[in-house]
């Protein structure tokens, strides 16, 4: 009796190791432009079944952000990037800060972006890339009335760590996200130092949430 | 030969004038040309482009916003549609001739497909049977057959009224000009109709575009231009540019477990 038991138990221990290790080697295996497939297409379909995000909530446009699309992102390397040189200098503290401002920064401005889905479909286009590339970019279109929108992305790879893969620029109608922010940042971090550059994104996010 | 003719010799008296402004304006370029320990190697023209920007700013929040707000809110949105569908019609004339300089065989085939299925299937342009027909669109301008045969953009140029340029486009614009079919139209008033109808309808498009920059951008000149820029790098490689020379990250890749 106690055998069965035993042996039951024993079974069920394997299997949630067996579970365990292969599950992230699955995910690994996805490929980028798979994933990226798979999360636009999931984050299309929650914003058209969202009445809240399509009437421009900014609460629940963020909630989704941070659920669906910021686990996918490395965005501490896209705000260092953006900011440049001088987030080495940067405390712990400051860095936490130019994230959190950034981030609700682009939230903003995509939030009315979003707000107009309707009927899109993601388009995959052809990739060029070799299965060693720790570093690829994604090319997408949003097809839906009117011209498509050209929406890319580049990605690192980052074995067993969420889907394998993370976004760390995006590029939309032919302008990458984090260069354009390189040249907004810049004369902020050279004249008023990362201090002022935080300030000037408080200020900055205030004013918008005023707007609208 | 003579129906093609007379509209061009219409034009050529324009032509000698533009050329004369045109002078004019590249003395204006290198009057205002200063090269100060902050200037940027895209935009050495920066002090000379910020003041034509605020100049056009002006202009735009006095004339063109105003009327293309008031467009957009009482034409109705199928008329709009019909409009931009038109003139985006006449634009794929002009890909057509482009796509070929470029060598660009079926990409000038779909264009010139899609402007003979337009025009005679979409009257006249105002419906755009070519893209439910999918008939892909495959926009070029002189510009971009200059970047495609490696001309490089050169610094960048804000152009009173026109608006964010480069040398290389800007050099492009007679023949953007002559291609365009509205230039060729013989009754100045249909012309200049047409004109300020375009003018007003793509103003309108680029309300919403308006709002957002307004709101993403510290510096609304610098993001127009360097979005500007890449915009049209990428165009002239369409849609795939090659990797330009990495920045150096701040922070490695994978530094930080998120």
């Amino acid at each position: 009796m106690h055998r069965r038991i035993f042996n039951r138990l024993l079974a069920g221990v394997a299997g949630i190791a067996m579970v365990l290790t292969i599950a992230p080697a699955c995910a690994v295996d996805e490929a980028a432009d798979v994933m990226i497939h798979r999360l636009s297409t999931d984050v299309l379909d929650n914003i058209k079944t969202d009445a809240n995000i399509k009437s421009g909530d900014l609460s629940r446009i963020i909630a989704l952000v941070d659920s669906k699309i910021m686990p996918n992102v490395n965005f501490q390397r896209m705000t260092a990037s953006a900011v440049g040189p001088g987030w080495r200098q940067a405390t712990p503290e400051q860095k936490m800060r130019l994230q959190e401002e950034f981030k609700i920064l682009l939230v903003r401005t995509y939030a009315g972006a979003l707000a107009q889905v309707s009927d899109q479909v993601v388009v995959l286009k052809p990739m060029r890339a070799s299965p060693e590339d720790r570093e690829v970019v994604v090319r997408t279109e949003v097809k839906g009335r009117g011209d498509p929108i050209q929406l890319d992305y580049r990605l690192e790879k980052t074995p067993g760590v969420g889907a394998g893969w993370k976004i760390y620029n995006l590029n939309v109608l032919g302008v990458w996200l984090v260069e354009t922010y390189r040249s907004q940042f810049a004369p902020e971090v050279n004249a008023k130092g990362i201090d002022g550059l935080i300030a000037t994104l408080v200020e900055r996010n205030r004013a918008n949430a005023k707007k609208g | 030969m003579t129906l093609l003719w007379r509209p061009y010799r219409a034009f050529a008296g324009v032509r000698t004038r533009s050329q004369r402004l045109l002078v004019i304006f590249l003395g204006l370029i290198l009057a205002g040309c200063a090269t100060g320990p902050n200037a940027n190697p895209v935009d050495p023209l920066e002090p000379f482009n910020r003041s034509v920007y605020r100049f056009n700013d002006a202009v735009d929040q006095a004339v063109f916003k105003p009327v293309a707000t008031t467009y957009r809110d009482v034409t109705p949105s199928l008329v709009q549609r019909g409009v931009s569908n038109f003139f985006n019609n006449l634009e794929d004339a002009w890909s057509v001739v482009n796509n070929a300089l470029q060598l660009k065989g079926e990409a000038a085939g779909d264009s010139f497909f899609r402007f003979g299925v337009n025009t005679f299937m979409g009257l006249g342009g105002i419906l755009d049977v070519a893209t439910e027909m999918r008939i892909e669109r495959h926009n070029e301008d002189f510009g971009q057959t200059l970047g495609y045969w490696g001309v490089g953009p050169g610094p960048y140029i804000v152009l009173p009224i026109l608006g964010p340029s480069s040398l290389r486009d800007t050099a492009a614009l007679p023949a953007d000009i002559r291609g365009d079919a509205v230039t060729h139209i013989e009754d100045v008033t249909t012309r200049n109709t047409l004109w300020a109808l375009r003018a007003t309808d793509d103003r309108a498009d680029l309300l919403k575009a308006e709002a957002v920059l307004d709101q993403a951008a510290l510096d609304k000149y610098s993001f127009i231009r360097d979005a500007y820029l890449q915009r049209r790098r990428n165009a002239v490689y369409d849609g795939d540019p090659p990797e330009e020379e990495p920045v150096e990250d701040a922070e490695p890749p994978n530094s930080l477990p998120k």
